[in-house]
């Protein structure tokens, strides 16, 4: 539930909250639980920080809240805020005996919206609510900022907040820019750990976005906070907050677009029904043929690529292509849709960078002649695909595991989603995967098309080669990735479901061979993968 | 529900807040007591002495290690005090913190002697709570002052 509540509590709320406590303390978990369920609030109790991670990971949109106890034997109370901020961006309260200055510091560091002291009362458990309901504003006003109309529509169809909500009806530009200064300017205070400089909303442009997720990328997705990012990013005049509202939104975005992938069934090529990884099949297979040829040059472009995919803003040059690849693997499992993706993705993306991925998907089709217009050639079959045998071989896309792709390994399937060949499929495939940045990046939705980033990384790759412009190789590209993206990430699975498709293989000119090749080699990052991979698989 | 009885719970239960054994948490457990939960103070009190006197053993253990770890005894009193906090054991948590101090300060004796304390605090309550809710039982009310116990 990206915006508002769920309609069954909107009515009563804050009933029906629902708080997962965490403590390993049995009494305290006893009371709490009581007093939470006289709250009217739906309790879950867990007495090891273990099984509460597992616990919200299953169940994704299965808490509202979290409550957890600092010190517990089995993890770190601050490491759970963490991974809970990252993994489901969910508000966490902190609980302690030990009233420190020093610890509520670091709880509210580490992202805890609250920190109690024990003994609790009642009367504090009762208000939780308010930091539920804070966050959902947060978010619809950070995606109402970024790209302002599309967030209102799409906030004002997922928000069930419609008392305060109505700012986000019917309203236009400037009003809503009226408002959202005010709110910020209210957040702040309300919030009170806003920096006095955040009185403008940021504007994450493609080349922050893509510094952002360089380092996102460099940290490790696991280990990512926004104050390590901030320090990272070295934009002076960006500010924590700044940063830590667009890893939510990121984050939110990575796990919205895992939704959506997961409800696309049908995967073109790919054999396995299967979403994971663990299906190299499509994506996989033509990763690794990729990538097996030319570790070297898909080693250099995979870093960039793969902040950018991290990255909202699609960096062009970046790695966006490692991105997607990654994506494109992982969710693939074997799920290409090609079809869904064109639909998906550019749903899907976040307000912004739908925009901007068009653009890119344009030029792309003028600077490439070659390429067919992406819509159509959209349906990259995988039935097309060939394996390609040079391709396969040493598949080395770094998906999850680490170096190359793990899973991918030369897989006949995989050679034959090589969309090297089809007509321009294959070849916008292959360029996807190449970590074309250029392309890509600009395609790439803000975290949302991971594929899509693979897509536009070979795009870009083979647009370098043909001299064309990325965009539109990127579009096809992306276009192709079709659901694969859409499940995981939004970005176009062609490349991978194409493997199957003979057309793709043959048409691939030689040199897109070779560059697709070293694309693919340094697809993905294991880092970056690990960060998707954390996002939507919480590993 | 015999008068009597439920005068002599609550009078008994004055005293144990008077003399700081027990303290405002401890009235806040009564009053989540309800028809879902008619005994909810006597279980908890229950839970918490269980899980407590492992707590106990943890700190005895680490008291009894040469040389002593005093963060890691820290850390298992911390978890204790915790605990106390949760049934209002005010005395007990006194005694706590002083051993914390202790820990602190890398003050071996300190902590032994202190932690005799934090465990008669503790046992003298469970006594006086027994007590309390043997009562409570007899004037066919719980702990909380609830009829009808099931």
């Amino acid at each position: 539930m990206e915006n508002g509540f769920p309609s069954t509590r909107n009515d009563s709320f804050p009933a029906g909250l629902r708080v997962l406590v965490v403590d390993d303390d049995p009494t305290w978990l006893k009371i709490l639980e009581k007093m939470l369920k006289k709250c009217s609030y739906e309790v879950t109790t867990c007495g090891l920080a273990r099984d509460a991670l597992n616990l919200l990971r299953e169940r994704k949109d299965g808490y509202d809240i979290v409550i957890s106890d600092v010190n517990m034997p089995d993890m770190d109370g601050f490491k759970l805020l963490e991974h809970v901020g990252l993994e489901m961006d969910l508000p966490v309260i902190m609980m302690s005996v030990d009233g420190e200055t020093s610890r509520v510091m670091k709880g509210v560091q580490h992202g805890a919206c609250d920190y109690l002291l024990k003994p609790i009362r009642m009367k504090e458990l009762r208000n939780i609510w308010q930091h539920v309901f804070r966050k959902k504003i947060h978010e619809i006003r950070d995606i109402e900022g970024h790209e302002s109309f599309e967030g209102i529509q799409i906030s004002r169809n997922g928000s069930d907040l419609s008392d305060d909500g109505h700012m986000f009806c019917g309203e236009d530009m400037t009003s809503i820019k009226k408002r959202k200064d005010f709110d910020n300017k209210y957040d702040e205070k309300d919030l009170g750990d806003h920096s006095s400089s955040k009185k403008h909303r940021v504007v994450w442009s493609v080349d922050l976005h893509q510094k952002f997720v360089k380092a996102v990328n460099q940290i490790g997705f696991d280990k990512v906070g926004p104050k390590k990012i901030l320090d990272l990013m070295n934009v002076p005049w960006l500010t924590r907050e700044n940063v830590a509202s667009h890893l939510q939104k990121y984050r939110l975005y990575l796990s919205r677009l895992q939704k959506e992938s997961d409800l696309k069934a049908s995967f073109g090529g790919i054999k396995h029904p299967d979403m994971h990884l663990k299906d190299p099949a499509g994506s996989f297979g033509l990763q690794s043929s990729i990538n097996t040829n030319q570790n070297d040059v898909a080693n250099e472009h995979m870093p960039d690529t793969k902040k950018t995919l991290n990255a909202d803003n699609p960096d062009p040059q970046e790695t966006s292509s490692h991105m997607s690849f990654d994506h494109s693997f992982a969710t693939l499992g074997s799920e290409v849709n090609y079809e869904a993706f064109d639909c998906h993705i550019w749903n899907e993306a976040p307000k912004i960078e739908l925009k901007r991925e068009h653009k890119p998907l344009l030029q792309l089709e003028d600077g490439f002649s070659q390429l067919p217009p992406c819509a159509p050639e959209h349906h990259v079959k995988t039935d097309k695909l060939h394996p390609v045998p040079s391709v396969t071989s040493g598949l080395s896309l770094t998906a999850r595991d680490g170096n190359r792709v793990s899973h991918v390994s030369p897989k006949k399937c995989a050679i034959e989603s090589f969309p090297i060949q089809s007509k321009g499929h294959m070849v916008v495939n292959h360029q996807s995967y190449e970590p074309v940045s250029t392309a890509i990046s600009s395609m790439k939705p803000q975290g949302f098309n991971l594929s899509c980033l693979t897509d536009f990384d070979y795009c870009q790759r083979n647009l370098k080669a043909s001299d064309s412009t990325l965009a539109p190789f990127n579009e096809t590209a992306c276009l192709l990735q079709g659901d694969f993206h859409n499940k995981y990430f939004g970005l176009p699975n062609i490349e991978f479901t194409d493997c199957n498709d003979p057309s793709f293989i043959a048409e691939i000119p030689v040199h897109w061979y070779d560059t697709l090749t070293s694309d693919y080699e340094c697809p993905l990052d294991p880092t970056e993968y690990s960060i998707f991979d954390q996002g939507l698989f919480i590993a | 529900m015999d008068k009597n009885h439920l005068q002599r719970q609550l009078e008994m239960k004055r005293s144990l807040l008077d003399q700081g054994y027990l303290d405002e948490q401890f009235i806040q457990l009564e009053e989540l007591e309800d028809g879902d939960n008619p005994n909810f103070v006597e279980e908890t009190v229950t839970t918490f002495y269980a899980n407590s006197a492992r707590l106990l053993q943890n700190i005895e253990q680490a008291l009894g290690s040469r040389p002593i770890d005093f963060t890691a005894l820290d850390n298992c009193m911390h978890q204790f005090k915790s605990s106390s906090t949760s049934i209002g054991a005010t005395r007990v948590k006194k005694e706590c913190t002083l051993f914390m101090e202790y820990c602190e300060a890398a003050n071996a004796e300190g902590c032994i002697r202190t932690f005799r304390q934090v465990k008669q605090e503790h046992a003298s309550l469970k006594t006086k709570l027994e007590n309390y809710f043997k009562l409570a039982r007899q004037g066919g009310t719980s702990a909380g002052g609830h009829a009808g116990r099931s």
